[in-house]
């Protein structure tokens, strides 16, 4: 007689349908690694651990050639140049470099910096403290679908301006500016554009030249690289940009950015570029038709639901949906098996609901009640059907729960509500 | 945010989610909040006429896990107290049970204002109530 045990694996927690939990739809926040990076990076940790600023030995020449293979494939993914390429630890760090870089740089050209209500902390407050060294800065509005208008920035530019700072795409909304119009503008009024592409490298075609772009913000944990290594695009000719350094030294990167380069982190930043160069197009294909079946398996199910922002002008990955009369902290509490972000006031340190809703003029109420989906290169089609099942379940379980719900369906607009706030 | 597991019990499990008619007498209703900020409670006590107990509560809430769990153990609280007893619920005692962390104490003061907000309500019902009762005597 056999005596055969089944042993029952120690397995991760498994939805019926298969798929691993928790879920991770969270990929504006972050990317998990791409095994390809991984492998690339490994060598550079213990064998290749060189210094690449040291010239006179093997060690170092190994080193150098990393991050000179990197500095290449970053070049060639944005059309531009290796010597235009500065390492830094992160894309704020980049856009601190571009902003107060150039402030200081062209000071005595103009003070006045034009920039969005919907960037990315890393560039607004950037420009809020350059306001304390006597700089002036405008803050321009965004249409209702996230997108800046292009007359409103005409009319912001004066002889004083001396750079135009607008994300390439929004990192809540997905919202993509048009970049190459601004990279125009500023050009034909002799203007630096600096846009933070932190969230398009790698997922949406960028060339710096046609988009007469001439500094602009990389980050690799986003595109699948590693976290804490990031780059500045400094454009080199027509015109050739200047920027002060931030962070004095060695004079490595030219001077722009001193500090010993984190060699194993910019190799992973490089495979990443090299990967998104080959597989961007087939890539962008593939998650947008996730993020489609992802948004009509919800809105087919679900009445008052809001996309936030453009549904043309934005990143294939990027979903981000209101879900009226529905709190998001208690809705990511009701679908905790899957990671994503809500723009509750709730879920942030400030208790503000996101400023980046907000500027749509969707209301705040609106604002408390989305979730933001980032779907990514290793997310499968089982884990859309099973986020949208797990959605529509539970916003149909809060508003049975939720006041505002039952006063819309008898028919109050709640908007002449007098509320008795706190 | 992690929660505790009383929190997530009532928002797993919410006691008394409901409405009753707002126009009955014996009901009082507070709805307090606000949508903009993000919570709005609806809490209803049912009050019998004859010993001020409140026999039913009910409750429908717009807000975080916290906010729900709040309301949902008001509710249960009420029940069976009389008026003046439910008044006397604390906002700081429905902190303690629930765990909150600081940032979660405006629930517990929601859930307490909700609880005032019916029991006005129902005050003011019986108030206006009386003449009524008295001229058809």
């Amino acid at each position: 007689m056999s005596t055969d045990v089944k042993t029952i694996p120690q397995m991760e927690q498994i939805a019926p349908n298969g798929i691993k939990l928790p879920i991770y739809m969270d990929n504006h926040a972050t990317t998990p690694m791409d095994p390809r990076v991984l492998e690339e990076m490994l060598p550079y940790f213990m064998e290749k651990f060189g210094n690449a600023a040291s010239r006179n030995h093997s060690f170092g020449w190994a080193g150098e050639e990393g991050v000179e293979t990197a500095r290449e494939r970053i070049a060639k993914l944005i059309g531009a140049t290796p010597k235009e390429i500065i390492f830094t630890s992160g894309a704020t760090e980049s856009d601190n470099l571009a902003i107060k870089g150039v402030a200081e740089m062209y000071k005595e050209k103009g003070n006045h910096i034009i920039t969005a209500v919907t960037e990315h902390k890393a560039v607004l407050d950037t420009c809020k403290r350059l306001e304390k060294y006597g700089y002036r800065v405008t803050y321009l509005p965004v249409q209702k679908d996230g997108l800046v208008d292009l007359e409103d920035l005409k009319r912001a530019m004066d002889d004083k301006t001396i750079l135009v700072t607008i994300m390439f795409a929004n990192n809540e909304i997905g919202v993509v500016q048009p970049v190459a119009e601004i990279g125009k503008l500023c050009h034909e009024r002799g203007v630096i554009f600096h846009t933070d592409a932190t969230q398009a490298v790698g997922k949406v075609p960028i060339d710096v030249n046609k988009m007469n772009i001439d500094l602009m913000s990389i980050s690799a944990h986003k595109m699948y690289g590693p976290k804490g290594v990031g780059a500045l695009y400094v454009r080199r000719k027509n015109p050739r940009v200047q920027i002060s350094a931030i962070i004095d030294g060695g004079g490595h990167e030219r001077g722009m950015r001193s500090g010993t380069l984190n060699v194993a982190g910019i190799v992973g930043l490089g495979k990443a570029c090299a990967i998104a160069t080959e597989e961007m197009a087939k890539e962008a294909c593939h998650l947008a038709g996730l993020r489609n079946r992802l948004r009509d398996r919800i809105m087919s199910r679900l009445d008052e639901c809001y996309i936030n922002g453009s549904t043309e002008h934005r990143l294939p990955g990027n979903l981000n949906i209101s879900f009226a009369y529905v709190e998001g902290e208690s809705l990511l509490m009701g679908i905790n098996d899957i990671a994503v972000s809500s723009g509750s006031a709730c879920t942030s340190a400030t208790l503000e609901p996101s400023y980046v809703l907000k500027a749509l003029g969707a209301g705040d109420d609106l604002a408390h009640s989305s979730i933001r989906f980032g779907i990514g290169r290793f997310n499968t089609e089982a884990e859309i059907d099973y986020v949208a099942d797990r959605v529509v379940e539970t916003v149909s379980r809060l508003r049975e729960l939720s006041p505002l719900y039952e006063m819309a369906k008898e028919g109050i607009d709640l908007k002449s509500v007098k509320w008795a706030a706190e | 945010m992690s929660y505790s597991d009383k929190v997530i019990d009532h928002y797993n499990n919410p006691r008394n989610v409901g409405s009753m008619d707002k126009n009955s007498s014996e009901v009082g209703t507070g709805l307090v909040g606000a949508p903009e900020c993000g919570d709005v409670m609806k809490l209803q006590i049912k009050v019998n006429p004859q010993n001020g107990i409140i026999e039913d509560a009910k409750f429908k809430t717009f807000g975080c896990g916290s906010a729900i769990a709040s309301s949902s153990l008001a509710t249960e609280w009420v029940k069976g107290k009389t008026v003046d007893e439910a008044l006397a619920i604390k906002n700081t005692e429905i902190v303690k049970e629930l765990s909150l962390p600081p940032v979660k104490i405006h629930c517990s003061v929601l859930a307490e204002d909700a609880i005032r907000a019916a029991i006005h309500d129902w005050k003011k019902k019986q108030e206006t109530a009386k003449p009524v009762a008295v001229a058809a005597q």
